[in-house]
């Protein structure tokens, strides 16, 4: 696994991400494009909102270890994927565009969620 | 099948449909001649061809046939067959006969509309027979009362057995009549043959309540106002009638006995035994944390005041499964599943699915076969009415696993109900009454909490593109909130939200899904309900998938056709969803990168390259439609223009770009 990756703006946006023994950049703009390759979208909704089919993966998604021991071994409804088809940097990169969605604005602010 | 229909043994001269048939057939051959002149032409091969006219001689019998006075013809006298058929149908009261054209039902159908005066039933002309049982099934849910389809019995019905097993399953009635040329040595050769069958409910014998094929007028009139009370009994279901050319067409000929119709008399839904009733309510009165979980129990706007009766006398949470609009989401005792964990006593009032009610499967255990895990506590006492266990059949499993129950009674839940709370009031002790009273609070609390968590999470994606299933469903809940509106149909999975977050009451707010999962239902299914709406006044809506609307989108053109009003907002996610998990899972378990081509989702799962313009297709056949909506912000005006013309008594589709669940 790659532990030390360049540190590029949408990197930065994403922050730091503490896994694998060590300190590492990962790409929230990568994370984006890998979150759809490798499916997450279809349950968890683009954003990670989360629906009937998948929990809400954001905002605030839960501590890296706790994702990534569940992504891997999971023996719940969610089917788990192993190294050989999610490698840890898409993991971490998909992690990263986590962290990066914003938090929604107060749902007592929307006035259709008021009526 | 040798026909016993005294009838058949008639010593008048027989003035027979296979007899005008074969002359008809005869008159037409006569037209096709060859002239001899051309038959020379081709057969000399040694003389020089003789110069053609540019028009040859009629032969003489051509000549005959198109110059001399025709012979008459004979034409089926007396009273046709078909039209006591119809006397026969129109002694129950039903409203439409939604249908695709078919000859094998060509006689009823001619006599329905010029006998009949097309009224009572009134045809209404579907593309696919698929789309005719939907819209019955979709109108019953709203007017309580059920329709007829025609079809052919062998080509029309394989069309439309997807629909009648989601009928079954969803226990709607619906009468279905295919038509059969029985009679081998008679019928024409050639198409009409090939669209018979020797037992053509074979076919959908499996998951229909009864069917016959009646060999004569009378019991023609017997089998049908049979099959009527038949279907309409609870747990209601489609069934079928094999109807016999020839018999449609032949004329009436009573020989001393003469035809009469039955009367029709409501049979009384089945209830649960009296003594099985008090032990349910001994048990639920001295329960601490009882739980009601209903599917199909309220089958009328009656029910629904009933299980609020039952769920306020206990303070017990309701969960709903949603099978119909069963308990209003406004009450503070309507309960999401998960608070059956804790539950003591559970009744289950018509569920489809016990076991999976108080078990879970998960589809990821060790080599490719999933596990179970019971949700509820070992010694949680299980209480159910259902009348479905009256009809378990045995080849399709829509009976589910086997759940053992404590108190079991087969019978109808909302015809049981009043004997139940009658019991459950008997039975709570004196000294609980407080205690129970008091449970309310905590109610209350949990129900306050549920709605702003809901609130919370719809508001998550609110500004996505695509647009999010919660954003779509409350830029439509803006638009119709001031109607008397009928959410007709949800056929595309958005995440419950309407359920969640739309204040439904009433037993027309919810109708429930297919049944059996069939997918094509959401279309037909909704105009259909926005048939019976629209003869009581009221507003429908229907979210609408784009994979259903794929499977027969002519329905479309009847809605137009015949001016149903409807209002369809595409959930618009350009894909199989269920399906692009259950492949994505599949590659997972396999340990392989599942292959997405040049989609989205795993390749054959998805619906684009090329995109489809739903509201072209719409527009095309009749419907007033806009699309595709991308930008959440621009839904709301796109939905409220729709709602003015549905107001106005069209159809009209929003093409809606939507995140996927």
């Amino acid at each position: 696994m790659r532990c030390v990756r360049v540190v590029g703006l949408a990197a930065l946006a994403a922050g730091l991400v503490l896994g694998c023994g060590g300190a590492f950049a990962a790409s929230a703009e990568k994370g984006k494009t890998a979150f759809v390759q490798h499916g997450c979208w279809q349950c968890h909704g683009f954003r990670g909102q989360g629906g009937v089919a998948g929990l809400k993966l954001a905002p605030d998604p839960i501590a890296f270890e706790t994702f990534s021991a569940f992504v891997r071994g999971t023996n719940r409804f969610m089917p788990p994927y192993q190294e050989a088809i999610l490698s840890a940097d898409d993991l971490a990169d998909i992690y990263a565009y986590l962290q990066s969605i914003p938090k929604p604005a107060d749902y007592k602010s929307i006035p259709l969620l008021n009526q | 099948m040798k026909r016993k229909d005294p009838a058949r043994n008639d010593p008048r001269p027989e003035v027979s449909r296979r007899k005008f048939l074969a002359g008809v057939a005869v008159a037409g051959a006569a037209t096709a001649v060859t002239p001899p002149a051309a038959q020379g032409a081709t057969t000399s091969s040694n003389a020089a061809p003789a110069p053609r006219p540019s028009a040859l001689p009629p032969s003489m019998q051509v000549a005959a046939a198109e110059t001399g006075t025709p012979k008459d013809l004979p034409r089926i006298g007396g009273v046709a067959g078909s039209d006591f058929m119809v006397d026969v149908i129109k002694t129950l009261d039903i409203k439409y006969l939604p249908s695709n054209p078919a000859s094998s039902v060509r006689a009823i159908h001619e006599s329905l509309i010029d006998y009949g005066g097309n009224k009572m039933p009134e045809f209404l002309t579907c593309t696919h027979e698929e789309s005719a049982v939907g819209m019955a099934h979709g109108y019953f849910k709203i007017a309580g009362k059920p329709l007829m389809t025609l079809c052919h019995g062998t080509v029309g019905l394989q069309h439309a057995t997807m629909g009648i097993y989601n009928a079954w399953c969803d226990r709607v009635p619906i009468i279905v009549v295919g038509g059969n040329d029985l009679d081998a040595a008679h019928r024409p050769t050639g198409v009409p043959t090939f669209h018979s069958a020797q037992d053509g409910n074979a076919l959908v014998r499996d998951f229909t309540k009864w069917d016959d094929t009646p060999v004569s007028l009378q019991h023609y009139a017997q089998s049908f106002v049979r099959a009527y009370k038949i279907a309409m009994t609870p747990p209601y279901g489609p069934v079928a009638i094999s109807l016999d050319a020839g018999l449609q067409q032949e004329p009436i000929r009573e020989n001393g006995e003469k035809l009469y119709i039955p009367r029709y008399v409501a049979s009384a839904p089945p209830q649960g035994d009296s003594g099985a009733v008090r032990e349910a309510a001994r048990l639920l009165a001295n329960a601490e944390r009882p739980v009601i979980v209903v599917d199909r129990a309220a089958r009328t706007e009656n029910g629904i005041r009933l299980l609020v009766q039952l769920a306020e006398l206990l303070q017990a949470p309701v969960v709903d499964q949603g099978g119909r609009m069963n308990f209003p989401k406004t009450h503070y005792l309507s309960r999401p599943p998960t608070v059956i964990n804790n539950a003591d006593v559970i009744i289950g009032l018509e569920l489809s699915d016990y076991w999976g009610t108080v078990n879970s499967y998960i589809d990821n255990g060790d080599h490719g076969i999933g596990h179970n895990q019971s949700k509820i506590k070992p010694d949680t006492k299980l209480i159910s009415i259902s009348s479905v266990d009256l009809i378990t059949k045995s080849n399709y499993q829509d009976f589910q696993r086997f759940q053992t129950i404590d108190v079991s009674m087969p019978g109808d839940a909302e015809a049981t109900l009043p004997a139940l709370i009658e019991a459950v009031k008997s039975a709570i002790p004196n000294e609980r009454k407080a205690a129970i009273e008091k449970r309310d609070e905590a109610a209350k609390k949990a129900y306050a909490e549920g709605k702003e968590r809901g609130k919370q999470a719809a508001a998550l994606a609110w500004d996505a593109s695509p647009i999010s299933t919660a954003r779509l469903t409350m830029e439509i809940w803006a638009q119709i909130k001031d109607l008397d509106w009928s959410l007709v149909s949800s056929s595309g999975n958005v995440s419950n939200w309407p359920n969640r977050l739309w204040p439904m009451e009433k037993h027309y707010h919810w109708l429930g899904s297919s049944g059996g999962y069939g997918v094509g239902y959401g279309a037909p299914a909704s105009v259909g309900a926005a048939l019976a709406n629209r003869d009581l006044g009221r507003f429908s809506v229907s979210i609408q998938s784009d994979g259903d609307l794929m499977y027969a989108p002519g329905v479309l053109w009847t809605a137009a056709r015949h001016k149903i009003p409807l209002l369809a907002v595409m959930h618009n996610n350009r894909g199989y969803h269920q399906e692009v998990m259950h492949v994505q899972r599949l590659a997972n378990f396999h340990n392989r990168v599942a292959s997405l081509g040049n989609d989205m989702g795993p390749t054959g799962t998805s619906i684009e390259n090329p995109d489809i313009e739903y509201h072209k297709l719409a527009e095309s056949m009749g419907w007033w439609a806009k699309g595709p909506i991308k930008d959440p912000a621009q839904l709301g005006a796109a939905i409220k223009e729709a709602v003015a013309v549905v107001k106005s008594g069209q159809p009209a589709l929003v093409n809606v770009w939507t995140q996927p669940r």
